[in-house]
């Protein structure tokens, strides 16, 4: 660990980083609450940072804690993931014009904004790496998530305060960052002040490094003594131990596939609303539809890719019908994809634990229970 | 042959109002920018809100309005019918009676007793009824009032001989589509979204209230699981109650929602 270069910033240091990113042409995306919930916005002021704000989180309930800590990153994941950003959930692709006979298509301008994303966790990563898989490295890539996402300066950060629905330690997902970062932040606050511990993960996080070595005035910005390396493990190990939920996970792919019939299925129906929240809070669902928009002439049209869910009833119409028209099958289909059949798809599993389908379902579905009960033998 | 454009003939589009409020009618005249277009793509043969002038039918298009109250309404929807070559139902009083279906669960005399000085020159049916429960319907657009972009989408697929492109889900794809915080789980607030028909784009979540289901029901509404929940959320079955039974109180996932609560209800 101590070969590692770390350094440690005070609370100006974080400005600093922020200010020295900005100055590099990034537009900085990171915490702030905003009607009661932590989101993610521009950042240009650690003012903004939601500091002291953590939150309780349990089946389709989310309320913001005062901690009393003035943390800044307190808090876990909140609904809206770094999807909406790098993919977002409207998206033009092509539009079309049309004089006499002759139709012009013109593709869409690809906005692929230089962001610096600001606390991201390592839940949150995996699932970048998934949604990487998933849109970029298929046949044809998805070219304007490539683009957007080679644009992305990443500065992850340990969780210290786990949710009541996080799960990422039985996903092998968190909660130390561990790859796929240019910087990673461990945040400190006990009797030797409130302060944070940076490493770098990439030649672009060493260089931002060394700036802020080179324009530090004072002490805002120091290297790293053994200790702080010592409360920033402890950081990550204590997290570890208190997950919000567990899934066990083995040989979870053949239980799914051997259970297609089980009577949980039924009895899970009964409360899904088929409201489709779960997937589209799912850092990793990539589903989506398209939309024709044409003017009442006809001469001018436009092609949207939307976001879409298997748990709508179009999803699986074909023609005369949609395959799936019961939900009990929705719900079957979106379990058996996260937990068994990404993995014959993509080689991993397509849940990295992050909660957010339990937190945001409003009937307070837990895909960790339901998948719990079909294990016990539970109807 | 290539076709001559401009001297093909316009539809003829037809405007009707029944039992409602003008609402859904003046949606359309509120596209204002759109309006000269859709007088270039349809003729307005007959639209009494906007205009005197009034052509003949038979109609290419008919857009209706309002829900069935009279015995004389039951009549005219049938001859409006017979001079439309498609008929499209627009609002909440077309396509389930509307606020007026209230009446469906109480005793119309009653009502008009109180209500008029005179109840004897009030002659009304006992149930407010959607247009589909009298004569065929060609498509039904949800919305308390419709949603102009909808209602001109709906427009421009007849135009062009297509299917309208007006989804089925749930409000909540549009409220995450759009970034808005679910008022439910972040805020405790009893919201009809997950059981109601997308179109409104989630604006009363945008503006952190919960939805009170001026769509009517999606393709797939668990209104018995949203039951369940609202009462976890502090509401009591009178309320239940209430929140299913308003704009569209005639819809049948509501309808049955609304009634299974009067059993209990005190
Ligand atoms: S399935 Fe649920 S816990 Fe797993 S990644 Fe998706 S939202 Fe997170
Ligand atoms: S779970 Fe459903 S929405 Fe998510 S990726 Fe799979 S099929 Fe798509
Ligand atoms: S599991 Fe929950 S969030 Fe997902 S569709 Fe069902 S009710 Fe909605
Ligand atoms: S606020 Fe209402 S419409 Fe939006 S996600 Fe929550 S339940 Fe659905």
């Amino acid at each position: 660990m101590d070969d590692i270069r770390g350094m440690v910033l005070l609370l100006p240091g974080l400005q600093l980083l922020i200010d020295v990113l900005r100055e590099s042409g990034w537009t900085v995306r990171g915490p702030t609450v905003r009607d009661g919930v932590v989101v993610h916005a521009e950042i240009e002021s650690v003012d903004q940072l939601p500091a002291g704000v953590g939150d309780l989180q349990d089946g389709a309930s989310y309320r913001l804690r005062e901690r009393g800590d003035g943390a800044v990153f307190g808090y876990v994941v909140g609904p809206q993931g770094w999807k909406s950003l790098l993919f977002p959930s409207r998206e033009l692709l092509w539009s079309g014009h049309r004089t006499g006979t002759e139709v012009d298509v013109e593709p869409a301008d690809v906005d692929a904004p230089r962001l610096a994303l600001l606390g991201v966790r390592s839940c949150d990563l995996h699932a970048l790496e998934i949604h990487d898989t998933v849109l970029a490295k298929r046949a044809v890539p998805d070219a304007a998530y490539l683009s957007r996402r080679e644009n992305t300066f990443i500065i992850a950060v340990t969780c210290s305060d786990p949710g009541g629905t996080c799960f990422c330690v039985s996903m092998g997902t968190g909660p130390v960052p561990d790859k796929d970062f240019d910087l990673t932040l461990t945040e400190l606050v006990d009797q030797e002040g409130h302060r944070f511990l940076v490493q770098p993960g990439s030649d672009r996080g060493e260089h931002v490094l060394d700036e802020l070595m080179t324009r530090a005035v004072g002490d805002e910005v120091l290297n790293a003594a053994r200790t702080d390396r010592c409360a920033a493990a402890l950081v990550g190990s204590k997290a570890a131990q208190r997950m919000g939920r567990s899934l066990d996970t083995d040989g979870l792919r053949d239980l799914l596939y051997a259970n297609a019939e089980h009577p949980r299925w039924d009895d899970v129906a009964s409360r899904c609303l088929a409201c489709t929240n779960c997937t589209l809070v799912c850092p990793t669902c990539f589903c989506t539809s398209v939309e024709d928009v044409s003017d009442l002439s006809g001469t001018q049209t436009e092609r949207w890719r939307v976001w879409d869910s298997c748990f709508t009833n179009d999803f699986s119409y074909l023609h005369g019908g949609s395959v799936r028209p019961s939900v009990r099958s929705r719900y079957r289909q979106w379990a058996t994809h996260k937990l068994a059949s990404w993995v014959d798809q993509f080689g991993t599993s397509g849940c990295v634990g992050c909660g957010r389908c339990i937190t945001w379902c409003p009937a307070a579905i837990d895909i960790t229970a339901e998948v719990g009960a079909i294990r016990s033998g539970e109807g | 042959m290539a076709v001559n454009e401009s001297a093909r003939s316009r539809p003829k589009l037809a405007v009707w109002k029944f039992a409602s409020c003008d609402g859904c009618q003046l949606t359309l005249l509120n596209c204002e920018d759109e309006l000269i277009p859709l007088a270039g793509a349809v003729e307005i043969a007959y639209f009494p809100e906007a205009t005197r002038a009034m052509v003949e039918g038979p109609y290419d298009v008919s857009l209706v309005e309002g829900s069935v109250t009279t015995a004389s309404d039951a009549e005219r929807i049938c001859e409006i019918r017979k001079v439309s070559r498609r008929l499209i139902t627009i609002g909440a009083c077309a396509t389930s009676g509307g606020i007026q279906a209230l009446r469906n669960f109480a005793d119309v005399s009653q009502y008009r007793s109180i209500v008029y000085a005179h109840p004897e020159y009030v002659k009304t049916l006992e149930r407010s009824t959607p247009i589909s429960e009298h004569v065929s319907v060609d498509f039904e657009l949800h919305g308390c009032p419709v949603n102009s972009s909808q209602l001109l989408e709906v427009l421009a697929a007849f135009v062009q001989d297509r299917h309208p492109r007006i989804p089925s889900y749930s409000v909540c794809v549009e409220c995450k589509r759009r970034g808005a915080i679910c008022v439910t789980v972040a805020h405790g607030t009893p919201c009809l979204g997950p059981v109601t028909q997308a179109g409104c784009g989630a604006l009363c979540p945008a503006y952190s209230r919960g939805c009170y289901g001026c769509f009517g029901p999606q393709d797939t509404a668990n209104t018995q699981s949203l039951a369940d929940r609202l009462r976890v959320l502090g509401m009591d079955e009178s309320q239940t109650l209430r929140i299913f039974r308003t704009f569209n109180a005639g819809a049948e996932p509501f309808r049955t929602e609304s009634a299974r609560h009067e059993e209990v209800a005190p």
